[in-house]
């Protein structure tokens, strides 16, 4: 992956696979680290599938859980002396509160640390292709804090406009621009 | 900045559109996203067709969907085109740039862009 933002549209796919009606992508930066959390509330994942998706050569093909997504993320976080952990919690011992948590820690300054990118992109890209779906998008940053949560979006628009709708999807690009370019602009 | 009432003018904007729109879509174009095709380059294609569907103001003949892997990695980005009555079209190693040329020609034009699709791959 050439950018770090593949990564989390990759890895948030997962959460979208999982049956997650709720997906955080939360980002904490601090000088040195940068830390990614991708929790959900989908199916999870029993013991056994937890201890292989990190095993690129491990393939059920039958979950759609294992794969390269994670294996990519784990390396992208290790070279930078970094790392990455699963948690997850299945619905079958825990069908009131299920699903999976993906945290990632990278030394920002490793000369092996994959750029962010596109994340703006990353981000419109999930809710395009998963409009019933609500992500909470945080991005923690000392230039100040970046945030998206569709659901407060979704009351506004009501049941009329779905969330991928071309001038929604506008909307969204420009709000977290904005967000962004914010402490520009103070 | 952009706020919530700004939102709420979209809604009202759209909800006289949307009646419009029951007449059906009739062109589906589906962009693998999964771990092979992102790491391709999925996402400039996807976000190409999104735009120019707009931009060219299709958006109530075409819809842009996104899949997960269909097997055939080593030729991601891949793009397939879906029509009623019509033989599914399967683009790969795909660029915003081709996705442009796609929307103008076949999805617009009607004629398929052969130099693009996996056939013609297959047989270079």
């Amino acid at each position: 992956m050439k950018e770090l933002s593949l990564n989390i549209l990759d890895v948030a796919e997962n959460s979208v696979k999982a049956g997650a009606s709720l997906i955080g992508i939360e980002l904490d930066e601090t000088e040195e680290l940068l830390t990614l959390r991708i929790t959900d509330n989908g199916c999870g994942m029993t013991p056994e599938i937890l201890a292989s998706v990190t095993d690129p050569f491990y393939t059920t093909r039958t979950t759609r859980k294992v794969g390269l997504g994670l294996p990519l993320l784990k390396l992208a976080a290790e070279q930078t002396g970094g790392s990455m952990t699963v948690a997850s919690r299945h619905e079958s011992t825990n069908p009131e509160d299920h699903g999976t948590e993906v945290t990632a820690t990278f030394y920002k300054n490793h000369i092996d640390c994959t750029p962010m990118g596109d994340v703006i992109s990353s981000i419109v890209t999930l809710i395009q292709g998963n409009p019933t779906r609500d992500f909470v998008f945080t991005h923690k940053r000392s230039e100040g804090n970046v945030v998206l949560d569709t659901r407060q979006l979704r009351d506004v628009l009501g049941e009329d406009v779905p969330l991928n709708s071309f001038e929604v999807l506008q909307w969204i690009t420009e709000f977290l621009r904005e967000q962004y370019a914010g402490d520009e602009n103070r | 900045m952009k706020s919530l009432a700004e939102l709420a003018e979209i809604r009202e904007r759209m909800k006289s559109k949307v009646v419009l729109r029951e007449g059906g879509n009739e062109i589906r174009v589906v962009v693998g996203m999964a771990t092979c095709g992102i790491a391709a380059g999925a996402r400039p294609v996807l976000n190409a067709f999104v735009e120019g569907v707009n931009r060219e103001s299709l958006t109530d003949k075409v819809t842009v969907t996104q899949t997960g892997c269909i097997g055939i990695c080593q030729y991601e980005p891949v793009v397939e085109v879906f029509q009623a009555g019509k033989e599914k079209v399967t683009y790969v190693e795909m660029t915003a740039e081709k996705a442009e040329k796609v929307l103008q020609e076949h999805i617009k034009g009607g004629r398929v862009v052969e130099e693009y699709t996996i056939t013609h791959a297959k047989k270079a």
